[in-house]
């Protein structure tokens, strides 16, 4: 099933009259249960396109359906609830909620969705220990290390639910060792759970674990392969 | 709704010392309020009690007619009548015979007008306190006859000492002009210098003497407290029907209504204070908003809807001023209990209060209603002071906000 489909995707900022085409008409297709990366040098465009995929940015032409449904059509506060049913974030940082625990903050999409407090708990512990965090339930993150912090991320984004994973430069503050656990966790996810993830990255090792690389240069598609 | 508040309130543990020092001014500025309003209300009723003292005293009967024009010919037709129902009301702790009349008083350089008030000292001792408030002489100690208590203001512009004699001129009831020699055996000082410059106190005795008759004007009584004054006057208004019986708060409107314009004044005041404390909350929910954009961004990204933000930036600023206000409150209850037992020493600025009425010692008080009004205001106020930093964090998008890293 095609979970995100964009079509003519373009988005364009002009900075002092000065017109820059951050993307570029790009026709993308993501199936369910795809583990891809977006790779391409700084300033190609990945934080533009994720973020229009992602319904965080408007478009400023083009179109973006996620599941079937085009989010360009939604309105600010639809886009805001339909994110929180469909898409799971993983941010570069300032993922946590830093007043709360890993459990809390876990647990706290789950109670944007309504989930019951039981049903919260145990998605929550599970998850956390899941992503290998049995013993930091209740840490806050400034006690956990950068890779902790986006494990808890990771779990969070899974506790709603989503049809996919969305994470931009998800490894870009992380050491390799942190990187390298953090992406086995993601593919081993991807495999047994069949979660699809879509992640912009810089970084040859994470690139080296994707089994489709996008490659985008100057806003445009210029390399797509699976492996 | 929970995690909300639970978020919220550690949030603004994230800044204690900034926390503290919005949730300081708060207690501060209410804790403020509260006692300039207990000040200003304790100010009032030191007057009324100064006043009641010196010369209105709580309950005042005359003649019906004669508050028309103040004319001697309306005095008091039966006072053992008054008397005796006086004295058999339970209520009133003391009275006084008075009588009034408006004329001269002449020392050898200067005259001036005066309204003289002939009394009975032992019964005028207990109603007022002018024989408290001699700075000079006695009060009609001497078996002579003749004496006169003269205020210091009013010496001063006569020309007058102690011993001095002066010369009373005044009309008796069949309009004849009266005259008498007087000696200052007593030169007083109340609260009011244009009481002291003009009114003459003199015995009943030598007025009558004077006048060749036996009239009263007005009869001054205390009840044992002022809380028996209602009860009091509604009786004496029955059983006395052929008098006119007024109490003081009918005698001096401006005392009475003292409280009631000053209350407006008060609660301007206070709403000037919430005005000040409003503009440290959103400053202070302004940097909190700006440092955590990012947070609140992301929020936003991963499906915090806008009224929920809003909420949580409310609630935040409502912390702030539920914690400052109830501190504020108490503290202020607690120093009005305080004060208000031992009173408060305004000796160092007593001279300048005098000429308008005031006692030394102020007892602070405060009515219950400030209390409600200062907490209906506190809420709403947090509510308008609310809004502003809210919308700003509503503003905020999400893809900015985590961008700027
Ligand atoms: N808010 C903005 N206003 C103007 N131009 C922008 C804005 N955001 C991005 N751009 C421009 O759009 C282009 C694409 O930026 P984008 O952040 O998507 O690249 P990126 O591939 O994510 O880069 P990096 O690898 O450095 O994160 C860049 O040229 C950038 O300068
Ligand atoms: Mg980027």
């Amino acid at each position: 099933m095609e979970i995100i489909k964009t079509t003519h995707l373009t988005k364009v900022y002009s900075n002092n009259g000065l017109e820059v085409k951050a993307v570029n008409h790009i026709d993308l297709s993501i199936e369910e249960g795809e583990f891809t990366a977006i790779v391409g040098p700084s300033g190609s465009g990945k934080t533009t396109l994720l973020n229009m995929i992602g319904g965080l940015d408007d478009s400023t032409e083009g179109t973006v359906k996620i599941a079937g449904t085009n989010i360009n059509s939604l309105s600010e506060n639809e886009l805001i609830d339909f994110r929180l049913k469909n898409i799971g974030f993983v941010f570069q940082a300032y993922n946590l909620i830093p007043v709360l625990t890993a459990k809390e903050n876990v647990e706290f999409i789950m109670l944007l969705q309504g989930l019951s407090e039981k049903e919260r708990k145990q998605r929550s512990e599970e998850l956390l220990n899941h992503v290998g965090l049995t013993d930091k339930l209740d840490s806050r993150p400034n006690q956990l290390s950068g890779g902790e912090q986006q494990r808890v991320a990771v779990a969070r984004a899974l506790a709603s639910k989503p049809s996919f994973i969305l994470a931009d430069e998800p490894t870009a503050n992380l050491d390799s060792h942190s990187t390298s656990t953090l992406l086995d966790m993601m593919a081993e996810m991807n495999e047994k759970e069949k979660v699809t993830f879509l992640f912009s990255t810089h970084d040859q090792r994470v690139i080296d674990k994707a089994r489709r690389v996008i490659t985008i240069e100057d806003g445009k598609i210029i390399k797509d392969e699976r492996r | 709704m929970k995690t909300t508040i639970k978020i919220a309130w550690r949030n603004i543990w994230r800044t204690p010392m900034r926390s503290f020092l919005v949730i300081g001014s708060i207690v501060m500025g209410i804790w403020a309020g509260i006692f300039v309003i207990a000040f200003s209300y304790g100010l009032n009723k030191q007057r009324t009690l100064s006043s009641i003292k010196n010369s209105i005293s709580h309950i005042q009967i005359h003649h019906p007619e004669y508050d028309k024009d103040y004319d001697s010919k309306y005095f008091l037709e039966n006072p053992d009548l008054i008397k005796t129902e006086l004295e058999t009301n339970a209520n009133i702790k003391a009275f006084a015979f008075r009588s009034l009349l408006n004329g001269m008083i002449s020392s050898p350089v200067k005259s001036n007008g005066v309204r003289i008030i002939g009394i009975n000292k032992n019964q005028e001792k207990e109603v007022t306190g002018i024989h408290s408030g001699l700075v000079e002489g006695n009060y009609f100690e001497s078996k002579r006859k003749n004496q006169i208590l003269i205020g210091e203001a009013l010496s001063k512009k006569l020309k007058v000492k102690l011993r001095s004699k002066i010369v009373l001129t005044f009309q008796d009831t069949d309009n004849n002009i009266v005259a008498g020699a007087f000696r200052v055996c007593g030169i007083f000082k109340t609260q009011y210098t244009k009481y002291d410059e003009g009114t003459v106190f003199i015995q009943n005795s030598d007025l009558q003497r004077l006048i060749k008759s036996k009239e009263f004007h007005q009869v001054a009584l205390l009840c044992n407290s002022l809380d028996d004054v209602d009860s009091t006057y509604h009786s004496l208004k029955t059983n006395l029907n052929d008098y006119e019986v007024k109490d003081w708060k009918t005698i001096s409107p401006e005392l009475a209504y003292a409280d009631e314009i000053m209350e407006t004044w008060l609660f301007l005041i206070m709403i000037i204070i919430m005005l000040a404390l409003i503009f440290g909350i959103i400053n202070t929910m302004l940097m909190a908003v700006f440092e955590r954009r990012r947070e609140l961004g992301m929020l936003m990204a991963i499906g915090m809807n806008k009224s929920k933000v809003f909420f949580l930036i409310l609630t935040e600023t409502f912390f702030l001023s539920l914690i400052g206000a109830p501190m504020g409150m108490f503290l202020g209850a607690l120093t009005i209990k305080l004060t208000s037992e031992t009173g408060i020493n305004l000796a160092i600025v007593g001279e300048g209060l005098q000429s308008v009425g005031l006692g030394n010692i102020i007892y602070p008080v405060i009515e219950t209603k400030f209390y409600i009004f200062i907490g209906v205001m506190v809420f709403i106020f947090t509510l308008i002071a609310a809004i502003y930093p809210s919308r700003k964090a509503l503003k905020l998008k999400p893809t900015e906000a985590i961008r700027t890293i």
